[in-house]
């Protein structure tokens, strides 16, 4: 039985309440002087990333090694593909060396969709064109629910009343998709705050299009990268006019509630979206993010390679 | 740790409430006497059935002995030291709990039934992630046999001779198998 884990949409509820709860058993691991366990012993996973990433691929390397399993990174500029090796050789000589997951980055969307059809292993999408980046709504939804001490269960609880505003370019966004389904899935408010030329054509969200509309009626504020090469797009005139309406500045930091948690996938651009240190702000939680993507990641790691069909233990037991 | 029988399931009862009140009494008292006080021991309860029989039992001992310092308790889940990992579904029980450093100390690995062995190997391994021990010792409410590793536990409530296919319940208000 091969499971893989794409988008947040597959992963559902039942799935996101489970992997938050495995993720605590994962945070006890980290919190040790020897954080290391022997759970996914002889087990092999294979980063292959087709897009630039520090902190992600950094995060599963380390989640692996946490988990005693073997890690296979594969640098796309260094491999035959740039010999004109076709993606699918690549994958399916990888998967012959005996890879049991796969997990990929890449610019094109439906990706690790494409790659699930030619290999038997687990695949984990991290990260795909604009469409889905589900470890990273783990890791939001795990740094809240620890953040704000919510009772978030497989069984009970979740982000009831929870009002949380996403600022940024929505729409060429995978986390802003990914983390939306996910706040949604545990039942929190969410407000796109985002100028019109960057919204998806099609949605049903609460919009604003001035930061200072929500400010002071949110929970969670939770800060996009905008990206260069939007301007030269023209879908935003300036980045300046970006941080006028939408950045985090001085003046709204004031505003800023002290319970409110402020959240950035990250890398983050100082000076636009986020015009203050973010040091400086008391719901500052960025930096637990960061810790939380390792503890999201060992468990989704861990419920991949580490679980077995019902009956294939016949006859043991406890 | 086995499943639970539910509400008029026809279990049959071997134990009742006295009996297991009475075997975590005399458990206490042998705890104490082999370890001479409880200065320096600590009870570690496996995650889940371990951790009730953890609190009954340090209750007892601040009974029998009230002079003595609280004796230290915590839990440790032993999911991620398992040999079936791959081989069944993920079911981790509630997180580890250890506050306490196991350097130099002695541990009383405690279930609430000791069966194939195999759970107490993977917890004895877990414990070692902490810190290296002086000793550790074990102590199950129900040994009902069928033991797959040379583990063997220092301190036993009821000996309980059953079949493989039998599921053996324990809490406080008795001992069930069915």
């Amino acid at each position: 039985m091969t499971r893989s884990l794409l988008s947040i949409a597959e992963l559902g509820d039942v799935g996101l309440r489970r992997l938050l709860e495995l993720s605590d058993h994962m945070a006890e691991v980290n919190r040790r002087p020897n954080p290391k366990v022997p759970a996914l012993r002889g087990k092999t996973v294979c980063n292959v990333f087709f897009e630039d990433s520090t902190r992600t691929r950094l995060s599963f390397e380390t989640a692996a090694k946490r988990l005693s399993a073997d890690t296979m990174n594969f640098a796309v500029s260094q491999s035959s593909l740039s010999k004109g090796e076709s993606l699918r050789d690549t994958i399916e000589t990888i998967a012959a060396m005996g890879v049991d997951a796969f997990v990929i980055r890449h610019k094109s969307s439906g990706a690790p969709w494409q790659l699930g059809e030619w290999t038997n292993a687990s695949v984990i999408n991290a990260g795909d064109g604009w469409h889905a980046h589900p470890t990273q709504a783990l890791l939001d939804m795990y740094t809240v629910r620890t953040a704000l001490n919510r009772t978030v269960t497989s069984s009970a609880g979740g982000f009831d009343g929870l009002r949380v505003a996403m600022v940024g370019d929505i729409k060429h966004s995978r986390v802003a998709r990914s983390t939306t389904e996910a706040f949604k899935l545990l039942g929190a408010d969410i407000t796109w705050v985002s100028p019109r030329t960057l919204l998806p054509p099609e949605h049903d969200e609460h919009v604003a299009t001035n930061l200072d509309d929500v400010i002071d009626d949110i929970d969670v504020l939770y800060l996009l990268r905008m990206q260069n090469e939007r301007m030269n797009e023209a879908l935003v005139p300036s980045l300046r006019e970006y941080t006028t309406r939408f950045g985090l500045t001085p003046t709204r930091a004031g505003r800023l509630g002290q319970d409110v948690l402020v959240m950035h996938p990250g890398p983050m651009n100082r000076g636009v979206e986020m015009a203050v240190d973010p040091g400086e702000l008391s719901g500052n939680v960025i930096n637990q993010q960061v810790t939380n993507g390792i503890n999201v990641r060992m468990a989704v790691l861990f419920d991949l390679l580490g679980s077995g069909s019902e009956h294939s233990l016949a006859g043991s037991s406890e | 740790m086995n499943t639970p029988s539910s509400a008029g399931d026809a279990g049959k009862q071997v134990l009742g409430p006295d009996d297991v009140r009475r075997a975590i009494t005399r458990m206490a008292h042998e705890i104490i006497e082999r370890n001479r006080g409880t200065a320096g021991v600590a009870l570690v309860g496996i995650q889940t059935g371990g951790v009730w029989v953890v609190e009954a039992l340090a209750a007892e001992i601040a009974r029998i002995d009230d002079a003595a310092d609280p004796v230290q308790i915590g839990s440790v889940d032993a999911s991620l030291y398992r040999d079936d990992i791959g081989l069944r579904p993920v079911s981790p029980g509630s997180v580890s709990d250890l506050t306490f450093t196991v350097d130099g100390i002695t541990v009383v690995l405690v279930d609430d039934v000791l069966y194939t062995g195999r759970t107490v190997r993977a917890a004895i391994d877990a414990i070692g992630d902490y810190g290296r021990p002086k000793a550790v010792q074990l102590a199950a409410i129900v040994d009902r046999g069928h033991r797959e590793l040379p583990i063997r536990p220092d301190f036993v409530g009821k000996n309980l001779p059953t079949s493989a296919d039998e599921i053996v319940s324990v809490t406080a208000d008795g001992v069930t198998i069915s």
